[in-house]
């Protein structure tokens, strides 16, 4: 069985995963594919079982219940070794007695493989740092680790590369550039990676595919876009990004839109953008979509009325807003500063409108809250 | 005054330590220097500058034999105590098992009894099963007490390995076999070898659990202690400053390939 697992290529694909430690569920009843040569991000907080996933992918841990395939072979009951998976580790995991090159030459070693040395200076070219080859990883900087860690794991063509929190430990700057390139050199080797991260916008700016994961469920699974513009639960509007959610009612349906009464004030939701299962609903709008207007100026597409301004914070491309509605619910406004209208005052009356299509509709049975008290700066480790 | 107070304030921490390590190497200073002693028979008074004794550091009766007897005895038991208490101390840190904490404790016996009741309980048992004290049964008692110090020392080690390194090395193929030697043991070894040091030199410098165990046979301690009633040879200071020195050696020499390692 090993010797056609460390062989085998194609999707990846968990069939109902379960993993439990006592009476903790870390991960529950999760049924994932991720093809072949794409880049796949599982975000989620601390503790919602995104590294527990990937350390099963890893062969690290067992699963208490399911089955994990890689194209035809089934791997759920080969060792590490035995998969031809790879993990870039959070912490890089760097052999701290070997030299790079021989961190790097490890896994060929253990392989047999022949010519090392090509195979090595490659590795080390892609990460441009051929210049440390003989250094021991202790001189290196928190970037350079980093590079090698992936360096280590790419240089064996594994079909599948691992990177737990790969970038946690760089400061901003670093972590931007980084991620630009680990993106670069995905499209270069071609190979699947699968990234674990809390970071929404590092998943955003590098993955094909996101699989949003929250006490051990998978909430919804998309394209960036996707995710961000029609989110399916409240958890998935509020933790990638800001949305404003509206509780409110169906009453009627007007062709491909329903008609949704905010406290009193009818607007207009697409049909397909709506996850609600009966009347009651949460309306939910970014708050880039809003447009804020005095109100004597006219305005077109939904309208909600009777707004005051209750906070102005000027950011340079933009000014947000805090405006107090009627039913006392605060809405977040992000104004582009570039329309020549002068910013308003806090405590001035204002209409708040938007284009119908770019509401989504949400169960009104669920937290409105979920997923916003997560700050995802706050903690690197998982579980 | 002041400038006086002030001045003694400022450099407190190097008179302090001044005092401190001249309170620690007087008796060190003092038996290199008797090494040089023209004595005849006792080693007390100053008689004059000679280095015969250096010349022939065998010349006093059987110290030599007995010197090499606790080489002999010291390499044994550090190599048995260090295989067996690095074999332990990967079961404590690694393993989970049943009466692991008992195992724990059980270890540290042996570093808290006191040395005459365990040497004198080994030599009654080694009567009862008819061995006679002698080489072997020295061996036997100093592996025993080494093994505990083996223990910790290894252990603290293993404590402070992060494990994901041997999760790296099982991710990037080797299997459980060359995962451990290619990646634990090698950054055990420090720990290994700091305890195999340490087990040496415990053997080595044993005198009370040898005196029951050693039956006839004499060792380096052993030929101190007896020789200290009718004065104790000027070879002894040598030997005595030359293992000091042996070991100010291993430690400089083990301080400089460290640092050489990190910054190479």
């Amino acid at each position: 069985m090993s010797e056609k697992a460390i062989s085998a290529r194609g999707d990846l694909k968990l069939s109902n995963i379960t993993k439990t430690y006592g009476d903790f569920t870390a991960v529950d009843d999760l049924t994932l594919v991720i093809p072949k040569g794409s880049f796949f991000a599982l975000l989620g907080p601390s503790g919602c079982g995104k590294t527990t996933t990937l350390r099963m992918i890893a062969g690290l841990e067992e699963p208490t219940q399911g089955k994990i395939s890689l194209g035809d072979t089934d791997i759920t009951d080969t060792k590490p070794y035995q998969r031809p998976i790879n993990t870039v580790f959070q912490n890089y995991a760097l052999f701290p007695h070997l030299t790079i090159f021989e961190n790097i030459a490890f896994g060929l070693r253990r392989r047999g493989i022949q010519d090392i040395d090509t195979a090595v200076n490659k590795a080390l070219d892609l990460v441009e740092l051929p210049h440390l080859a003989q250094r021991k990883p202790t001189q290196l900087s928190g970037g350079q680790q980093q590079r090698i860690a992936l360096a280590r794991a790419i240089v064996n063509r594994p079909a599948l590369l691992l990177l737990d929190e790969p970038l946690g430990a760089l400061d901003l700057k670093l972590r931007r550039q980084m991620q630009i390139e680990l993106k670069w050199i995905q499209k270069e080797v071609g190979l699947t990676f699968v990234h674990v991260t809390h970071d929404q916008e590092e998943a955003m700016t590098m993955a094909d595919t996101i699989a949003v994961m929250n006490e051990g469920r998978i909430e919804q699974m998309g394209s960036p876009a996707d995710l961000y513009d029609d989110p399916e639960t409240a958890f998935v509007a509020n933790f990638l990004g800001q949305s404003n959610l509206i509780k409110g009612t169906v009453t009627g349906n007007d062709g491909a839109n329903q008609i949704v009464d905010l406290f009193g004030q009818k607007i207009a939701l697409q049909k397909d953008r709506s996850h609600a299962v009966d009347n009651s609903i949460y309306a939910g709008i970014r708050p880039e979509k809003f447009r804020i207007s005095r109100l004597e100026t006219a305005t077109s597409g939904n309208v909600l009325t009777g707004g005051k301004v209750e906070d102005v914070s000027y950011i340079g491309v933009s000014t947000q807003y805090q405006v107090l509605m009627p039913w006392g619910q605060e809405l977040m406004v992000f104004e582009q500063n570039d329309d020549g209208v002068a910013p308003f005052n806090v405590g001035e009356s204002v209409n708040i409108s938007w284009e119908p299509i770019f509401t989504f509709g949400l169960r009104g049975d669920e937290d409105a809250e979920a997923g916003t008290e997560v700050n995802p700066d706050e903690d690197l480790d998982d579980e | 005054m002041k400038t006086v107070s002030r001045w003694f304030q400022r450099n407190l921490i190097r008179i302090y330590a001044v005092v401190a390590f001249t309170y620690l190497f007087i008796p060190v200073a003092y038996t290199f220097a008797f090494s040089f002693n023209d004595s005849a028979k006792s080693n007390l008074v100053w008689k004059g500058f000679t280095f015969a004794n250096w010349q022939n550091p065998c010349g006093a009766p059987e110290i030599c034999s007995a010197l090499g007897n606790s080489i002999k005895i010291g390499f044994l038991a550090t190599l048995f105590s260090t295989i067996l208490g690095t074999m332990i101390a990967f079961a404590l840190g690694r393993h989970k098992f049943k009466g692991r904490s008992t195992t724990n404790l059980l270890i540290f016996l042996p570093m808290a009894t006191p040395e005459i009741v365990l040497g004198a309980s080994l030599l009654s048992l080694f009567l009862v099963f008819k061995i006679n004290p002698g080489f072997w049964p020295t061996v036997i008692a100093h592996v025993l007490f080494c093994i505990s110090f083996v223990v910790v020392t290894v252990k603290a080690r293993i404590a402070s390995l992060d494990p994901r390194l041997e999760q790296a090395a099982m991710d990037l193929y080797a299997n459980e076999r060359e995962t451990f030697r290619r990646v634990t043991l090698p950054l055990v070894a420090p720990g290994i070898a700091a305890a195999a040091l340490l087990a040496f030199s415990l053997s080595f410098d044993d005198f009370i659990i040898t005196n029951f165990n050693s039956g006839t046979m004499t060792t380096f301690p052993k030929f101190v202690y007896t020789s200290a009633a009718r004065g104790i040879p000027a070879q002894a200071n040598v030997i005595g400053s030359s293992m000091f020195f042996l070991a100010l050696a291993i430690v400089v020499i083990g301080q400089f390939v460290g640092r050489k390692r990190k910054v190479s």
